[in-house]
Parts: structure tokens; C-alpha cells; sequence
């Protein structure tokens, strides 16, 4: 595609990149701000950070948050893999329409209707509202994200890498982990990044299927936040914030490095 | 002996999600139709059973006739339940309108953009995405107060002389679905956009197309698929939206989702928000088909 920079493309952009950056730099600008008062200006001062750390109910529900997200990502990435890879090996078998169908609803799906209906399903089966009951809920959600991101790299993979370890007589199983994973990884560990940033900002689904003495950060926030705006609460969205772009950047270095190391590979493979 | 682990394994990496799914996804969705039949109760959980599976199929024939509509009734009759259902669907769609107008322009620029810098704008629009909703939505309550920065920015630039009121009315609800939700209309058309051909658009030009009906018929047309992907993926979680009409709208702003959680945290009234569920899923049903197919096709086209 040629490539025009006219006056309208340059302009949409930038109206466009502010309209999505400038509340999150405001928030984050106040939540240094020394006055009470969220938008009146009054100086810089780090003393709403302090009296963050000072309450421990924050760094209660902080925890909850953390346990929850590294777990439920974790076995979400299993799954949610699995189910790629059930999705773009296996086109034929019995209830395949509903199995797609199950990964894609839950994209779209409202959060009120997952959350109430996992709730439903804890209580009909007396499972005891808490930590573990939101871990599942989290899980559910989240495995479909990572298998629709894990199913598009798998679908331009080039299965005669696998063909060929099978025929040199790997097992299926030795092939998957010596072959397959290799190749899918940045997307396996991409897949468990969204699932663990969806379980850290997830508020509906979590109030429906928590119970009590498992508060999360954004269940904290949110009843914080029906009382009114404080910078305190700025200072808390401005370390989860900082939490996910430190994230998001090591992994883009990470990504960065290992491409500039395949090309200095194939460089190396051509001359010889 | 091979043969046999590599069907097992086969085997357990489709029914594994597959279990789980049917379990935590599916199964649910058959209680809360169950339990939306059912009638409150003041004990815990909150509801009188209406079929106990347990006992049998002819208990449940025998249940099956006695099962309660009421609830269904209830929310026929009750003008408050039909007009959430209206106003959120109003809501979403003119939402959606508003976020493919603030959207298309962004991802366009964005696809013609030089190939270089393509890789860290589509960051730049991804990296938002990353923060979590509610402080995105947040971060709104500060800027459209009456007392807040909007206000004090118009007023500083004599704009106006006396605030708006735009938090707690519908026009903030319309600002806050557009701003969560713009990334996920914005990548799909960008993707669109960016496997276009624009040597097309530049034959209809120079056989005497003027540019914008040459951007009509063409660019446009080619970006149909990411435009309805991106409008589903907008337009059905902004129906059952909650957090947003909680927090930027009024009391006057009806939405299902709002509704469903008072009748659930405030009411504690179980079967009536079972049936409100049913009721907005079985709204979304055609939406989401349609979404899920049109996804399907998308897989199908890139093998």
C-alpha cells in the first residue's frame, strides 16, 4: 500500500492518540497532587502513595489480586492453549460448532451474565463462595481470549516442521514440546499476559463470584469510588497502571531482542 | 503403542477445554434458566427450587408443569424492565455509530501511515487496553464533573461561563463506551485496511473518480469485515454494559446490566435477575451468531 501522510491522517492520529492518552495522564498527574481536591492543582507530593501503603485493606485486596491473576492465568494459558490447539489440529469431531461456539461467546459475553450465572452454578453445587470460586470464574473467561490468540499463530504455522520430528520417530508428545511450543511461545506467553491483566482488572465478574474475605483491588476501588473521587484512589490506579506498562514493555524488549537475534541467525545460516 | 498415546493425548487436548467449558460456560446458563423459573424465598441461596434433578425424571415431568413464569410475566408487565432493555440497546447502538466515527478515521490514518512506524502506533493503541476499565472509566468522573477539568478548561478558554452538566447524563455514558471500547473497533478495520490494495483506489482516481466516492466505493467496501467485526465487538458487551452507567450515568440512565445487579446486590432477588439474564441473552443471541460466524469465516479465509 503506498503510503500518503496527508493533513486529515496525521491529524486523526493525533486527535485520536490524545483522546485515548489524555485521561490516563491527567489521572495520573493528580494522583501527585497535594490538595484533597482531584482537579485543582496544588503542588507535587507523594503523600496519597504513603497513606496507600499505610492501608492495609489495600494491600489485603493487592494480594487477593495477585494470587488470583498468576494462578487463574496460568491455568487459563494451559487451557485456553489446549483448546487452540483442539480448534486447528482436529477440524472434524463430534460437537465441534458448539466447542467454537464456547470459545467465542464468552468474547462478547456481558459480564453480568457470566458472573451471575457462574455464581449460580457455585451455589447449586454448594461450593463455598471465596478465593477459589473466583479463580475458576477467571479462568473460564480468560482460557477463550488465550485460545483465539494462540489459535491465530497457530493457524500459519507450518506443520511440516512436526511432520518431519514425527517421522524422525518423536512421539506426538516430545514433538508438541520440542517443535510446536517453541514456535507458538510468543503467543503462548502473549495469551498469558492479556489473561492476567484481564483477571487484574476484572470487577463484575469478581463481585459475583467472590465471597467474603476475598476482596479484589478493583472491587476495593470501586466501593472507594461510589463514595467519591480521592487522589488516594488516583495513586492505586496509577500503580496498577505502572504495574501493566512495565509488562507490557519487557515483554515488547523481549520480543524486539528475539527478532533481531532470528535475523542475525538466518544471516548466519545463509552464508554458510 | 504409539498409535494409542498419540489418540489419547488427541483425545484429552480437545476434551479437556471441552469439559471445562460445558461445565463452567454452558451448564450455567441452564441454571439460570432454571432458577429464573423458580420463586424468591427468604432463606440462602434466596430462591425455592423449581426442578430438583436429583429426584428423577418423572419428578421432573411431574415438576414441569407446575414451573412459574411469573417471573417472565413480571418483567412484561413492569414498564421499568422493558424500557432498560430499549434504552441499552438505544445506548449501544448509537455508542457503536459514534465509536466507528471517532475510529475509522484513526485506523486509516494508521494503515497509511509509513510501514516503519505502523508496528509502535498499533502499540500505542493496543497499550490502553492493557489498563484496566474501571480506571479507564475513572479517570472520566475527574474530567467531566462540574467542577472538573473539562469545565475548568472551557471556562478558562471563555468557551462558556457556566459549567455543563455532562457526568451523570447519558452523554458521559456515550463518552465512556466510546473511549473503553475504541481499540476493539480500531483493530479489526486496521487490519482490514492494511491488507488493502490502494492501487485500486488510485485507478478509480485517475479514470476521474472523485476522491471521496472513490473512498466510498472502495476503501470502504474492502473494510467491510474489520468494520463488522469491530461493531459486534462493541455493540453486544455495551448492551449488558454495568460499570459504565454506574459510574458516569444519572438516575435517569436505564440499562439492563445496572438493572440486573440491583435486582442482584440491592434486591436480592435471584429468579427476577435469572430472568432479566435469559431475557438479555436471548436479545443477544442473534448478535453474537453473527459474530461468531463471521469470526469462523475469518479463520477459514487465513488458512
Amino acid at each position: 500500500m503506498n503510503t500518503t501522510w496527508s493533513r486529515f491522517n496525521i491529524a486523526s492520529l493525533v486527535f485520536g492518540f490524545a483522546f485515548l492518552y489524555l485521561p490516563i495522564v491527567l489521572l495520573v498527574v493528580f494522583s501527585f497532587n497535594e490538595s484533597r481536591l482531584v482537579t485543582v492543582w496544588a503542588g507535587f507530593s507523594t503523600k496519597w502513595y504513603v497513606s496507600l501503603f499505610r492501608n492495609q485493606s489495600f494491600i489485603d485486596a493487592a494480594w487477593v489480586t495477585i494470587r488470583v491473576g498468576l494462578v487463574s492465568a496460568t491455568v487459563a494459558t494451559i487451557l485456553g492453549t489446549l483448546g487452540a490447539l483442539a480448534m486447528t489440529r482436529y477440524t472434524r469431531f463430534r460437537g465441534r460448532l458448539l466447542f467454537s461456539a464456547m470459545i467465542y461467546a464468552p468474547l462478547v459475553m456481558p459480564e453480568v451474565i457470566t458472573g451471575l450465572s457462574m455464581l449460580l452454578l457455585f451455589v447449586a453445587i454448594g461450593f463455598d463462595r471465596g478465593l477459589w470460586t473466583m479463580i475458576l470464574a477467571h479462568i473460564t473467561f480468560s482460557m477463550c481470549f488465550v485460545a483465539v490468540v494462540v489459535q491465530s499463530r497457530l493457524v500459519t504455522f507450518d506443520r511440516s516442521l512436526e511432520e518431519a520430528a514425527m517421522d524422525l520417530g518423536a512421539t506426538p508428545v516430545t514433538t508438541f514440546f520440542r517443535v510446536t511450543l517453541p514456535v507458538i511461545l510468543p503467543a503462548v506467553v502473549s495469551g498469558w499476559m492479556l489473561a492476567f491483566t484481564l483477571s487484574l482488572d476484572d470487577l463484575v465478574i469478581s463481585s459475583f463470584t467472590s465471597g467474603p474475605g476475598a476482596t479484589t483491588l478493583p472491587m476495593r476501588i470501586y466501593s472507594q469510588v461510589r463514595l467519591g473521587v480521592t487522589p488516594e484512589i488516583n495513586a492505586a490506579c496509577t500503580i496498577l497502571i505502572a504495574i501493566v506498562a512495565v509488562g507490557v514493555i519487557i515483554a515488547s524488549i523481549a520480543n524486539k531482542r528475539r527478532e533481531v537475534q532470528k535475523a542475525r541467525d538466518e544471516q548466519a545460516a545463509a552464508r554458510n | 503403542m504409539q498409535k494409542l498415546i498419540s489418540s489419547v493425548a488427541g483425545r484429552l487436548v480437545i476434551a479437556v477445554p471441552y469439559l471445562w467449558l460445558l461445565i463452567f460456560f454452558l451448564i450455567p446458563f441452564v441454571i439460570v434458566f432454571k432458577i429464573s423459573l423458580s420463586e424468591v424465598a427468604m432463606a440462602i441461596p434466596p430462591y425455592t427450587p423449581a426442578f430438583n434433578l436429583s429426584a428423577g425424571w418423572q419428578a421432573f415431568a411431574d415438576n414441569f408443569s407446575q414451573l412459574s413464569w411469573d417471573n417472565y410475566i413480571w418483567l412484561l408487565e413492569d414498564p421499568l424492565y422493558y424500557k432498560a432493555y430499549i434504552s441499552s440497546v438505544i445506548i449501544a447502538g448509537v455508542s457503536t455509530i459514534l465509536t466507528l466515527i471517532v475510529g475509522y478515521p484513526i485506523a486509516y490514518g494508521m494503515a497509511r501511515a509509513p510501514a516503519t512506524v505502523r508496528p509502535t502506533l498499533l502499540m500505542l493503541v493496543i497499550l490502553p487496553f492493557w489498563t484496566s476499565f474501571l480506571i479507564r472509566v475513572y479517570a472520566w468522573i475527574g474530567i467531566l464533573k462540574p467542577e472538573g477539568l473539562l469545565n475548568q478548561f472551557l471556562m478558562w478558554a471563555h468557551v462558556i461561563d457556566t459549567p455543563l452538566n455532562i457526568l451523570n447524563t447519558n452523554t458521559a455514558v456515550f463518552i465512556g463506551i466510546v473511549y473503553s471500547y475504541l481499540p476493539f473497533l480500531v483493530l479489526p478495520i486496521y487490519s482490514a485496511l492494511e491488507k488493502m490494495d490502494y492501487s485500486l483506489v488510485e485507478a478509480a482516481e485517475d479514470l476521474g473518480c472523485p476522491p471521496i466516492l472513490a473512498f466510498w466505493k472502495i476503501t470502504f467496501r474492502l473494510s467491510m469485515p474489520g468494520v463488522i467485526a469491530g461493531c459486534f465487538l462493541v455493540f453486544i458487551p455495551a448492551v449488558g454494559e454495568f460499570v459504565i452507567p454506574d459510574l458516569l450515568g444519572g438516575s435517569q440512565t436505564l440499562m439492563i446490566g445496572k438493572t440486573l445487579w440491583n435486582e442482584f446486590f440491592s434486591n436480592r432477588d435471584w429468579p427476577v435477575s435469572s430472568a432479566v439474564a435469559v431475557i438479555l441473552l436471548l436479545l443477544l443471541v442473534v448478535p453474537i451468531v453473527l459474530f461468531q460466524r463471521a469470526e469462523a469465516r475469518a479463520q477459514e479465509s487465513e488458512k
